[in-house]
């Protein structure tokens, strides 16, 4: 499982031997932005490919949450250019880079608490169930064909994490856990071709992290699509991810498959050298 | 030449009374985070306060003005203790709600009380007109402008200065961390509310000389319009404040003395909707980042 | 099987919307039987106006959850513009085709306002909006108040145009009917789930796809175009009507009647709308003291539901309500 060089013209991947399609789903060539005069982040050069699990990590304040917002154009990057699926997204906004293909999570939950389970997944789908506003206000034929797809769909992916039961309750009154399941789900259902995790198993006891492993691999598996998380769990990222980047101060310090990381000197020194001591 | 300058100074006028109405809508706003709706309704109370004070009592001027300040002071400090302060935590709504309460609830309490006849403000002191290269300037109009002038310099004084001010600037900042640093966050929002309401006591008594009569919805409009001013400065920021008051006061006097004295309302409005849709942070607000 | 026909929730709106069609056939019976006094039946108009009302600006303030000071705005907006109509074809076209037309008309014409002031919307929230609607409240009644077409400061003469309580009953009907109708499906469809999204939190409403630009918009449009129709409707209720009564004091009574009855609860809109709108009449007893009674009550109501312990109760209450209702579904 080494890491593999890509041609010299473009960084170096995280791409690793198991991907059966090498073609990239996301570049980010030389990503930066600057909050007055400070290098929250800067060169960050990753590639992932199609169907990749690939991780970030760093200590607290590394940029990591800051990459998930430039990727998903919560900010607007200062510099360099991410490519998803070849195009520049630069001129899209949250919105159509969603539609263009990236769904992520929020590392605080940020569901839609009055809405119930079920409306939350199903919400996430606006742009795939296919009537108008006018079927939407005097419910017309094509918006019964609508929200039956809709529910079909939204109760197939809430049986992911068997949570059909709860599609009913207001998500706010989900336990922790949950909540951040069904976040996954919620991105799920946009269909992406690129799903952003931040902090997945934050919370989680060890045997929900477990099954949170199995759950990452089982998604990556069914919808053939790339995963990126940000995760300090340590045995969740080594197990999981094919490839990892570390983050320290803004900066990639190290890039490559988990036992490469595990060993790179750097790493132990700016991360989980300190993890050890603790 | 002459006209112009007429209305530059009523309007600087005009202008310092929305600015010292307005201060007390920012500063509450940058405390306690809520749109105090009853905050134009202290300053018609003010106004009766110095009716009654003055043409009732026969009070002597300078003990009416101890008097609206006292009065004002503490009603705000009131309103904040039993209609706010229980809505700490409430949603944003529910105090908005509460305030428009206490406005209709001050407004029916003063007609019950005076009626819905307009008053007469008295004149308080009697000023001779100043005539400066054939401008003649009211006498009502320099006192104004001279007091606002010297209120504003002690208010950015005080809240820069003094220790009271820092901890009124570290509330407004953060709540929480200025009650770990030893502030009672309770105390600061009531002298908040005082200052507030002790400025809005000064505009009453200018209101009062400048436009004379007085009812029970009187501070409906100066309040909404120096609230217009807050939010076109910049709300939360003291300066804002005044610059918003100031400008407000003169688009209003210049669009009445050149384009109509019927359109300046709609004139002065869009100038407001304009500022907020080019820089919807107000003239000297901060843009805050929502933290993903 | 059983699971697909429930993907059409049983909405408690439509609930409601069939005990509003019992209470209007009730009334009606009353007011043509001729059983209603002549101050109740004069109230069944403003009555309707005022749901219609505060249902449509339910959608804005409980469903996207903004605030906007400037409803009787639009309402004026629809008022004037359906009203000319109404005036200039009145000797053309009988009530029944004429009244219909220019609730319509004027619904257009306020929902092309609700647009423009939508657009400032996009970029600001809170109560930086909810002073922009406010200021364009007051903006269009300024203008309205300063145009000859509209009567200026004198007011519009509607008399070609004025109808009573019995002839204008059925068109209120349909108005209040259909309101409540659109906001129940428009809650229950992608679209009022995309708009409740936004209001819980919009930046998660944003990664998820959902256009913020274009369902704010359709927003205001909406909520605008039927408060521009119940206008409309109230003016031929009226034989002379003045822009300055639409002011920002109008706007906020109707943002009482949605607070107090609920945020998004079209049941609760209504009966607000009711007991506000009746209480005045029938607390006539109370005299001068009766708007401060209006005041006291207002404020109660939101320290009471604002504390604590009454929060827990009802709460608790709520809870019981859900677990009694859970039971019964594991029954059958």
């Amino acid at each position: 499982m080494a890491t593999k060089l890509i041609p010299v013209s473009r960084p170096p991947a995280l791409l690793t031997e198991r991907d059966a399609d090498k073609t990239p789903v996301l570049e980010c060539i030389d990503l930066g932005i600057t909050f007055g005069g400070l290098k929250a982040v800067d060169n960050f050069n990753v590639t992932i490919g199609r169907t990749e699990i690939a991780g970030l990590i760093g200590p607290n304040g590394a940029g990591k949450t800051t990459i998930f917002n430039l990727l998903t154009k919560i900010y607007q990057p200062t510099h360099g250019t991410i490519l998803l699926n070849g195009k520049d997204i630069h001129d899209l906004n949250t919105t159509q880079v969603n539609r263009a293909g990236i769904a992520r999570t929020f590392q605080n939950i940020r569901l839609f608490p009055n809405l119930t389970v079920e409306e939350n997944v199903s919400v996430a789908m606006d742009s795939q169930i296919p009537y108008g506003l006018a079927s939407g206000i005097f419910h017309l034929p094509s918006y019964r064909r609508g929200e039956k797809v809709a529910h079909e769909r939204a109760m197939e992916l809430l049986s992911i994490f068997h949570m059909e039961n709860f599609a009913g309750a207001k998500s706010g009154s989900l336990p922790y856990g949950a909540q951040r399941r069904l976040e996954i789900l919620r991105a799920l259902a946009t269909n992406p071709c690129l799903l952003l995790l931040d902090e997945p198993a934050a919370g989680m006891n060890p045997s929900e992290t477990a099954e949170l492993m199995e759950n990452i691999r089982t998604i990556r598996d069914t919808f053939k699509i790339a995963v990126l998380l940000i995760e300090h769990d340590m045995s969740l990222v080594m197990n999981v991810c094919e490839g990892i980047a570390v983050l320290n101060f803004g900066r990639i310090i190290a890039k490559g498959s988990p036992e490469d990381i595990q060993s790179d000197p750097a790493v132990i020194e700016a991360y989980l050298g300190k993890k050890k001591e603790a | 030449m002459t006209h112009f300058i007429q209305t530059l100074i009523s309007g600087l006028s005009l202008g310092s009374i929305y600015a010292l109405i307005a201060l007390g809508y920012t500063m509450v706003y940058g405390i306690a985070k809520m749109l105090n709706f009853a905050h134009g309704d202290v300053i018609m109370i003010g106004a009766y306060t110095g009716i009654i004070a003055v043409l009732t009592a026969g009070m002597p001027p300078v003990a009416a003005v101890f008097l609206c300040v006292a009065v004002c002071t503490l009603l705000g400090v009131l309103i904040e203790r039993f209609a706010y302060k229980p809505l700490r935590k409430a949603s944003p709504l529910s105090v908005l709600i509460t305030a428009i309460g206490v406005s209709y609830l001050l407004q029916n309490v003063a007609l019950i009380a005076f009626g819905s006849q307009q008053k007469a403000f008295p004149s308080l002191i009697t000023l001779p007109a100043v005539t400066v290269g054939g401008i003649s300037i009211d006498g009502i109009t320099i006192l104004t402008l001279a007091v606002t002038a010297v209120i504003m310099i002690a208010l950015t004084l005080f809240i820069n200065k003094t220790k009271l001010g820092k901890a009124m600037r570290a509330v407004s900042e953060d709540k929480g961390a200025a009650e770990l640093m030893g502030i009672s966050v309770d105390r600061t929002i009531t002298m908040t509310f005082a200052i507030g309401s002790a400025l809005a006591a000064f505009a009453s008594i200018f209101y009062g000389m400048t436009y004379v009569y007085i009812k029970p919805t009187t501070g409906a409009m100066p309040g909404i319009k120096a609230f217009t001013a807050a939010v076109f400065g910049g709300i939360g920021s003291v300066p804002g404040a005044m610059l918003g008051g100031i400008m407000l006061g003169l688009i209003e006097q210049f669009s009445k003395t050149y384009i109509s004295t019927l359109w300046a309302d709609a004139i002065v409005f869009s100038v407001l909707v304009l500022v907020l849709i080019v820089k919807p942070s107000g003239l000297l607000g901060k843009t805050v980042r929502e933290k993903v | 099987m059983e699971k697909i026909k429930k993907s059409i929730p049983l909405n408690r709106d439509y609930v409601t919307l069939a005990v509003v069609v019992v209470i209007y056939g009730v009334v009606a019976v009353m007011l043509y039987g001729g059983g209603l006094t002549r101050q109740v039946s004069n109230m069944l108009i403003p009555i309707s106006v005022y749901i219609v009302l505060a249902v449509s600006l339910n959608l804005v303030v409980g469903l996207l959850g903004e605030l906007s000071l400037g409803h009787a705005g639009f309402m004026s907006v629809g008022l004037f513009t359906g009203c000319l109509l109404s005036i200039a074809l009145s000797s053309v076209l009988p009530m029944p085709v004429r009244l219909p037309l220019s609730m319509i008309f004027g619904g257009l014409f306020a929902a092309l306002f609700g647009f423009l002031v939508g657009l400032p919307a996009l970029r600001l929230k809170g109560d930086y909006l909810a002073i922009v609607t406010l200021a364009c409240g007051e903006i269009i009644k300024n203008i309205i108040t300063n145009l000859n077409i509209t009567g200026g400061a004198l007011g519009l003469n509607t008399n070609a145009i004025y109808s009573n309580s019995k002839k204008l009953l059925p068109y209120a009907f349909v108005l209040v009917c259909l309101t409540i109708l659109v906001m129940a499906n428009l809650k229950s469809s992608k679209q009022g789930r995309a708009i409740m999204a936004i209001r819980d939190n919009r930046i998660a409403a944003e990664s998820i796809g959902i256009n913020i630009t274009y369902f704010k918009l359709a927003v205001f449009v909406i909520a605008a175009f039927f408060a521009g129709a119940a206008g409309t409707l109230y003016g031929h209720f009226f034989a002379n009507v003045k822009a300055a009564s639409f002011d920002y004091n109008m706007s906020i009574e109707i943002l009482v009647i949605v607070v107090l009855g609920g945020m998004g609860s079209v049941s609760g809109s209504i009966i607000a709308a009711i007991v506000l709108q009746a209480l005045p009449e029938v607390s006539r007893a109370f005299g001068d003291y009766r708007m401060l009674v209006y005041a006291i009550v207002l404020i109660l109501v939101m320290l009471a539901t604002n504390n604590p312990k009454v929060k827990l109760m009802l709460e608790q209450y709520k809870n019981r309500k859900n677990r009694r209702k859970g039971a019964g579904k594991e029954e059958t």
